[in-house]
């Protein structure tokens, strides 16, 4: 019986920590590549055939960590899912159509004939700004507890708008590693206005968050846990400044620390990530299913698991595998 | 309309769309390293310009394929909860698996087989090829495993309405998957070979018919020559499996309203559902019973068995005859093409255009079959376990019907795109059948 109390504890946080895993991986891998659809509106031809083919070959992939994760909360934590989804219902869908478009230009866009490209490519624009806007509408309904009312509405909407920004600095800085010339200087201008603008909503939303949900409230006020919660906006404003003058000197020559914006922002991602994940816990959906009892059959957990460990590092494997081919400043792709 | 008819039409509407492209992809993806396995062993540029176009096509089938499994993967929480919560503990690891072994796998792979033709030694891109290959055919064993098992399920035991696993083996290994899936990969097979004739019939009639062209053609007819009567007899095997472990979509597939000894073949007829009788029926005596039973006196069981428990019967009837005649038309035209191409004869212009018809006959016969087989199931969602209508999600009406409005415009939509798409690049592939065009290195 004990072993069961036991089972019946770390197994559901092992699977929480796996889904929170895939989908924080999620946010940083199609961050970038949304976030580079989103940016692909300021440029012309052929800049922006570079700056798809910088994400080509890895969004696919990328997108995978979504079908994991949701995939996982669904086998893990049935309950939660049908909870989630169905509350999430009309974004959930909007998301999706977003992604089929987003995913399908990538290819329509260079096999169709000429006058139509120009649609393709605008309809790639379309559903990443699509996907950005309800992924962060959906985590802002999720962080105020699926509360109706205007206020909480309101405040989803916002984070929406913060995603769309975070998504953008992650597609600017992204592109600052990966291309050069005047695209690079481009996106070094991008991140410099995206970084103000996630900062400025970061500061918002944090602030408010405590009014729309209680919950976080009591968490923000009491110590000792207090001191984690504002440590963790210390280190991203700090790290948010010295990205602002990391952008002030960039391109440098040699293109030295190019990839310095990139691996901040992804640090940045993660320290907000952490932060919600902490204010959700023990809960799976804040305020009405802890993990512990939305966890499915321990047996069918325990096979997942094993497979999970066993693929993993092939996973991991051949993903810095298709990385490393991949490698350097991104060209225009084509097929031969 | 309820949620429930709405949720159905929205799900059906949602696995039709996505089932077009897998059944591309899965058989294209062989095929591909076909081309390039011809094109190193005989360094015949006509072979590369084979794979460069059909890589093209597939890779737009692909992306269609990902963006359409990412909704379905959605879908079941959306729309279907009761599932997950009743079997969500055999359907939840074969669905992880899939995505753990195969999908990650293809994703990560497709980047280095499309664009890194000339970033890789050609043995690597060669292992990519073969690694998408295999993801996708990996993909389809444990999709098909966790659909035979909610035909056929075994392995299991229910403890307070909730499914539990007792033998992985089982579940996997259910009676009707390995029917299942070989018939489905057969079926991927004829999907794509008559992709491929339609489009090359398509080059020849608009007059650019070359050596790639013609090697496109030849190959792709042979390859339905031998998978079209495989079909057959694997279908006829399904069927056999079928008539053991549910004998209720049988009967409708048959229209068959009362069992016997030496049942008729109903070839034609029009099912009364109200009535419970075919009108205008023609059968063949004795035939239904040989077929099914091996045996023209054997015993076959009729909906009379299964009142108020068995499917629909005139949409299983119909779409079982669909699949049948398209598959017969595959037969004939495959066994005719590769006659043609052992006697070096010239393709007649009618064949081609026949051809060029049947371009996408192994969608028609795809979705068909898919009909048969998952209307079939109904009133089960999984065979003796769960109820469709027990499965459904508590959504607002209005919201079902607004998403299946955007889904239904988007799918329809892309499906046109798709089919533009595909002709437009096999008929601006100029360089396909340019002889003196230096093929690329490899």
């Amino acid at each position: 019986m004990n072993d069961m109390m036991q089972e019946g504890i770390w197994l559901p946080y092992t699977f929480a920590f796996l889904i929170g895993f895939s989908m924080l991986l999620y946010a940083v891998l199609d961050g970038y590549d949304l976030g580079v659809g989103l940016l692909s509106r300021f440029v012309q031809r052929p800049d922006r055939d570079r700056m798809v083919g910088s994400i080509g070959p890895f969004w696919d992939a990328n997108e995978t960590w979504l079908v994991l994760g949701v995939g996982l909360l669904l086998v893990a934590f049935p309950a939660a899912h049908g909870l989630v989804l169905g509350e999430l219902y009309l974004p959930v869908a909007l998301m999706l159509i977003g992604l089929i478009f987003r995913g399908v230009s990538f290819d329509f866009r260079k096999k169709v004939s000429p006058e139509k490209q120009e649609r393709w490519d605008f309809s790639f624009f379309l559903g990443s700004l699509v996907v950005s806007l309800s992924q962060g509408y959906m985590v802002g309904r999720f962080v105020v507890g699926f509360q109706p009312g205007f206020v909480s509405e309101l405040y989803s909407i916002f984070f929406g708008f913060l995603v769309v920004a975070g998504y953008g600095l992650m597609g600017a800085t992204w592109l600052i590693l990966k291309t050069e010339g005047e695209l690079q200087r481009f996106a070094v201008r991008w991140a410099r206005r995206a970084i103000w603008a996630m900062v400025a909503g970061a500061v918002l939303s944090s602030v408010t968050a405590p009014f729309v949900n209680t919950r976080i409230y009591d968490r923000m006020f009491s110590f000792p846990e207090a001191s984690l919660l504002i440590a963790m906006p210390l280190v991203s404003m700090l790290l948010t400044v010295i990205m602002h003058f990391l952008l002030g000197a960039l391109p440098m020559p040699g293109d030295r620390l190019a990839a310095m914006p990139f691996a901040i922002s992804v640090s940045i991602f993660v320290l907000g990530f952490v932060g919600l994940v902490y204010s959700f816990h023990p809960y799976i959906v804040p305020g009405r299913l802890l993990i512990v009892e939305a966890a499915a059959a321990p047996e069918s957990l325990m096979v997942i698991l094993f497979g999970t460990l066993v693929v993993f590092p092939f996973l991991i494997g051949y993903t810095i595998f298709a990385y490393r081919v991949f490698r350097g400043k991104a060209t225009d792709l084509s097929y031969d | 309309m309820d949620a429930f008819v709405l949720s159905r039409i929205q799900f059906a509407a949602n696995i039709t769309f996505h089932i077009l492209f897998p059944s591309i992809t899965i058989g294209l993806g062989w095929l591909l390293l076909y081309f390039k396995f011809r094109y190193q062993r005989s360094e015949d540029g006509k072979w590369m310009e084979l794979y460069s176009l059909f890589t093209k096509i597939f890779a737009l089938s692909f992306s269609l394929g990902v963006v359409s499994g990412v909704t379905m993967s959605f879908q079941f929480g959306t729309n279907w909860p009761g599932y997950m919560n009743t079997v969500g503990n055999i359907a939840g690891p074969l669905l992880a698996y899939e995505v753990l072994t195969a999908f990650f796998l293809e994703a990560s792979m497709l980047g280095v087989m499309l664009f890194g033709f000339r970033r890789v030694k050609p043995w690597v891109h060669n292992l990519a090829t073969f690694l998408v290959a295999s993801g996708t055919t990996l993909s389809a064993f444990w999709i098909l495993a966790l659909n035979s098992w909610m035909h056929t399920p075994s392995g299991y035991e229910m403890i307070n309405g909730v499914a539990h696993a007792t033998s992985w083996w089982d579940i996997v290994f259910n009676a009707s998957m390995p029917y299942r899936f070989v018939h489905a990969l057969i079926a991927s097979g004829l999907t794509v070979a008559f992709l491929g004739t339609g489009l090359m019939a398509y080059r020849h009639l608009r007059g650019n018919a070359g050596p790639a062209t013609e090697a496109g053609l030849r190959s792709c007819l042979v390859l339905a020559a031998v998978l079209a009567p495989m079909q057959l007899v694997v279908g006829d095997l399904h069927g056999t499996n079928t008539r053991e472990h549910q004998p209720a979509k049988l009967a409708a597939m048959e229209a068959l309203w009362e069992g016997g000894e030496g049942v008729p073949l109903t070839l034609f007829g029009l099912p009364d559902e109200e009535a419970r009788e075919n009108h205008f029926e023609i059968g063949v005596p004795r035939l239904g019973s040989l077929i099914i039973t091996r045996d023209p006196n054997g015993y076959v069981q009729g909906l009379d068995e299964f009142e108020g428990e068995h499917p629909p019967v005139a949409p299983v009837f119909w779409a079982f005859r669909i699949m049948v005649g398209v598959g017969t038309l595959m037969i004939l035209a495959g066994l005719y093409g590769a006659w043609l191409v052992a006697r070096r004869r010239n393709f007649p212009r009618l064949f081609l255009q026949l051809l060029l018809g049947m371009t996408f006959a192994g969608w028609i016969a795809t979705v068909a079959g898919w009909y048969v087989t998952e209307i079939g199931r109904q009133p089960w969602l999984v065979t003796g376990v769960l109820r469709a209508k027990d499965a459904v999600a508590d959504v607002a009406p209005e919201n079902v019907g607004l998403t299946l409005i955007g889904y239904l415009a988007t799918y329809a939509f892309l499906l046109v795109a798709y089919v533009a798409a595909v002709f437009y690049l096999t008929r601006s592939a100029k360089q396909l059948d340019d002889v003196n065009r230096k093929p690329n290195p490899l």
